[in-house]
């Protein structure tokens, strides 16, 4: 028996999926007394001790089972992890069929976050994939009476090579089957010029279904006998409603009932935030009767949060020592000595994720079980998280995992599928809670507000000689544990530990800030503000220094290196990549940044007045990119963005399309988070509601074009779906300075 | 009792005759290819055909389409994919999908206006079209290709 590969051909995991006699087979990475053991939802303890797993079934008939162990939001994960295991198994992709894995321990990690799926997959996927496609070959020798070396794969089929004899992989199966799983050491994998779909990639799975209306998102989830629900949340996080009158809600035609839903325990986690639920039988008479409902709320401590002064507090905590995440060198030693001084601040507001799906869930309770289909990106947490709202085991709770109308990290967390679970045991019903638009934006899991400041000394030359930087902001763990006001070593390893800037004197903090509203992951995280405030200072540098913007930048990343940040960070957690397979690579920096100039035509373009083009470059999810974005700004101030150059460099990129496709749309996000993106409270209520007071990009503001430049590595495979993200806002706002003079330092343009 | 024609097909509705269109067709006839966004005409996600004609679904009471034809997604190409939808496809348009079904109904609508669209005239016709995985540059080349095969 292999390490790490079981065969559970007689497990039935996959019930009714395959018939008998399929060989099926299971990856982890872990030892087998591990897989029943617990953990909490969704930490970061929990991705480092848990690794993904994945099954492979084969049919008689020669259809290949992929179970896509990640949620499908947009990034293809779904395509792409089983398409790995697809080349390895040398398998017909055309006769694969990917079937979409409920919550289970037994897959190992199943949060679609991070950007990790190809990255955990890799390694995995090909073992799975060999090891079926070693088997098949030696049931192949077995039945011809041949050595197995002298027969190899052959698309969908064993080739005994004297003899030219041919045998399916259906037709070998059940043989196959009953072999015994190969140890690892016995397995073999394919050179990288044997790939067929690696580095080639595919479609998405859906892409038809995706085109004509047939796509099943979690608000098209149905079960018959459903009803609908809508819930009427506390207005301020953690309030409580006094009382409520439901008399006129059930005179709205289509209502049936109200019921209440009790406050969450802190900390929030992913518990139902509470408040008063109308169910009727359809979606929008649920929302009538809701706006009817009156409720006289209690709002609680958090009634104080008003952003105007939360922002002055936090730029306060900006200017005074913080907590220590990085030192090199004594940087007050040499700002004492005087000297050119260049300092700034930075300010980047809450932001909410607004994918064009909100939260739905459907859940359906009976006797102590809950089956919910939803839109999640985390069916895991989703079982644990109803489990203990429910107060059942957890493997009571079945999450069947739908296509997500975009996460972007919303979708991580699962109150809306607790809220469904109350709501349908309440009842007796299934329930099927939907989420306006509304909802959506004022009880989002807000990325944080923050605040950087930034001071550097320079030499006669322009080069920094001390920098130092601080970012405050309302982190993260503060949704899981009270009191928790710091940045943990993942935030701050999120493009500020990490700056890849050759610096003699060198020091990174971190300032307090405690929560108002609930803070969660949002598409790239902390990297949106920290790269933000690096980037654009490193520009401001090297215009202070009179220098050419991307020469500066290039002589601030120094010499090809590997930089060991944890040996001056010690809470550097590097993504959870190792150090040896994934090191900071300052020559991949570099790689990047000359790549996005070059394809940008970088100084040797005329532009025209009013154009400017600026740069920024920035390492998250363990991928390099650089983005040369160029602008153009009217006498009104209005910009234009007409064309978006990015260089990326992912390490093997097992499916090119879909990637440039992450870029274009990280393009088009970013230029959300720098137009508009604000999420303000007053009184501990957001102010936000809809498309129109929270704008997001259109195609008319978008950019008009975005060229996504894969740089060819042997490198191990990083993310796709964030990187594209943090480079965006300041490589934009460097171009706004290039082209008239104003340098952004707080976002969004539109409050500027 | 209101008479509703929704794909080609007569039918009967009794309920509240202020149900917009898009949960008349999701919620009560369980054409869910229609999508909901904003419910306020802000996002464009659940645009159908009036007539012909884009309209925002969650914004028109079903009470306003009697006597009207309604066509859904589902309904759109009677025989095999719409060129736009084809278009869609060879571009490799979607990210999520979930805006695609209102995006594909707006530019079938802009194209009936418009067989020849300018950039600006794909920008004016189709800003109204929200696609937060920002798939907007694939969707303005499949428009013109679309175009090109409108000759």
């Amino acid at each position: 028996m292999s390490d790490n590969i079981l065969n559970v051909s007689r497990r039935g995991f996959l019930q009714g999926m395959l018939s008998t006699g399929a060989l099926v087979l299971s990856v982890r990475l872990i030892p087998e007394a591990l897989w029943a053991t617990e953990a909490s939802a969704g930490s970061n303890a929990d991705r480092a001790i848990l690794h993904p797993s994945v099954f492979v079934g084969i049919d008689t008939d020669g259809t290949v089972y992929l179970v896509a162990h990640r949620s499908e939001m947009g990034t293809s994960s779904r395509t792409s992890v089983p398409l790995i295991l697809a080349d390895e198994l040398d398998a017909d992709w055309k006769r694969v069929k990917i079937e979409q894995a409920v919550g289970d321990l037994r897959y190992g990690d199943q949060d679609t976050d991070g950007s990790h799926s190809v990255r955990d997959g890799f390694t995995s996927m090909r073992e799975a994939g060999a090891t079926a496609r070693l088997m098949l070959t030696q049931a192949a020798a077995q039945k011809w009476g041949v050595p197995v070396s002298e027969c190899e794969s052959d698309l969908h089929v064993i080739v005994h090579r004297p003899s030219k004899r041919k045998a399916g992989y259906g037709e070998l199966a059940s043989a196959a089957a009953k072999l015994p799983v190969p140890k690892k050491e016995e397995l073999k994998f394919k050179p990288k010029s044997a790939w067929r779909y690696i580095g080639k990639g595919a479609t998405s799975y859906d892409l038809t279904d995706l085109c004509t209306g047939k796509a099943g998102f979690g608000m098209d989830a149905h079960v018959n006998g459903m009803v609908y629900a809508s819930v009427e949340h506390p207005p301020v996080l953690g309030g409580k409603f006094k009382s409520y009158d439901d008399k006129a809600p059930l005179q709205v035609k289509g209502v049936t009932q109200t019921i209440p839903i009790k406050p969450f325990t802190p900390p929030h986690h992913f518990q139902p935030l509470g408040g008063v639920a109308v169910i009727a039988d359809n979606s929008w008479a649920a929302f009538q009767g809701r706006k009817k409902l009156n409720v006289a709320w209690d709002n609680g401590a958090n009634a104080t949060y008003n952003s105007d002064q939360y922002r002055k507090e936090l730029q306060d905590t900006a200017r005074k020592p913080g907590k220590v995440a990085r030192n090199i060198g004594d940087v007050d030693a040499v700002f004492a000595k005087g000297g050119k001084i260049v300092e700034a601040d930075y300010y980047v507001p809450h932001l909410a994720h607004a994918p064009m799906e909100p939260p739905v869930a459907l859940a359906d309770y009976r006797d102590g079980k809950v089956t919910v289909w939803t839109c999640t990106q985390s069916p895991q947490a989703v079982q644990e998280t109803l489990g203990e709202v429910l107060g059942i085991p957890k493997e009571n709770v079945t999450c069947h995992v739908t296509l997500l109308g975009g996460g972007f990290g919303r979708k991580s967390k699962p109150d809306y599928a607790a809220e469904a679970a109350v709501l349908s045991k309440a009842t007796g019903k299934p329930v099927k809670v939907v989420w306006s638009r509304e909802d959506d934006i004022k009880f989002g899991y807000y990325h944080a507000v923050a605040a950087m400041y930034m001071k550097a000394a320079l030499d006669e030359k322009g080069k920094p000689t001390a920098w130092l930087q601080r970012s405050v902001f309302p982190p993260i763990g503060s949704t899981f544990a009270l009191d928790t006001t710091y940045g943990d070593g993942g935030e701050l390893g999120q493009g500020w530990t990490d700056l890849p800037f050759d610096l003699p004197n060198h020091r990174v903090e971190n300032g307090s800030a405690v929560n108002h509203v609930r803070i969660g992951w949002f598409r790239s995280v902390a990297n949106i503000y920290h790269g933000f405030a690096a980037q654009s200072f490193a520009n401001e540098l090297a215009h202070a220094a009179g220098r050419d913007s991307v020469e500066y930048l290039l002589e601030l990343i120094g010499p090809p290196r590997i930089v060991d940040v944890k040996a001056t960070a010690p809470d550097y957690d590097n993504y959870g990549g190792s150090p040896t397979e994934y090191p900071l690579d300052t020559a991949r920096t570099r790689r990047v940044v000359e790549l996005a100039a070059e394809k940008s035509g970088w100084g040797k373009r005329k532009l025209g007045k009013g154009a400017g083009m600026g740069i920024a470059v920035h390492r998250s999810f363990l991928t390099y990119v650089a983005t040369v974005v160029e602008v153009e700004v009217n006498d009104q101030g209005e910009v234009k963005i007409p064309a978006v150059f990015t260089a990326v460099d992912a390490g093997v990129v097992v499916n090119p399309e879909a990637t440039r496709a992450q870029f274009e749309g990280a393009a088009v996000f970013g230029t959300s988070i720098v137009r508009s993106g604000s999420i303000t409270a007053k009184n501990g209520v957001i102010e936000q509601s809809n498309f129109n007071d929270y704008p997001v990009a259109r195609m008319n503001e978008a950019p008009y074009k975005t060229s996504v430049y894969i740089v060819d590595s042997d490198a191990p495979p990083a993310g796709v779906g964030e990187p594209g993200v943090p480079p965006f806002a300041p490589a934009v706002c460097n171009a706004i300075f290039a082209a008239t003079g104003k340098r952004i330092r707080e976002l969004p343009l539109s409050k500027a | 009792m209101m008479q509703i024609k929704v794909n080609g097909v007569e039918r009967s509705y009794d309920g509240d005759s202020n149900l917009p269109l898009l949960w008349y067709v999701r919620d009560v006839l369980g054409l869910t290819g229609t999508k909901f966004g904003c419910g306020m005409a802000l996002c464009g996600a659940c645009t159908v055909h009036q007539d012909g004609k884009a309209i925002r679904s969650c914004v028109t009471p079903v009470s306003a389409t009697a006597g009207k034809e309604i066509t859904t997604i589902e309904a759109i190409s009677k025989n095999g994919l719409h060129v736009v939808q084809q278009k869609w496809i060879e571009y490799n348009v979607p990210q999520c999908g979930y805006c695609q079904s209102g995006q594909i109904m707006q530019a079938i609508s802009l194209l009936k206006e418009k067989p020849k669209p300018s950039d600006e005239d794909i920008e004016g016709g189709m800003s109204g079209n929200i696609c937060r995985c920002g798939t907007y540059q694939r969707i303005r080349a499949a428009i013109k290709a679309a175009a090109g095969e409108n000759a």
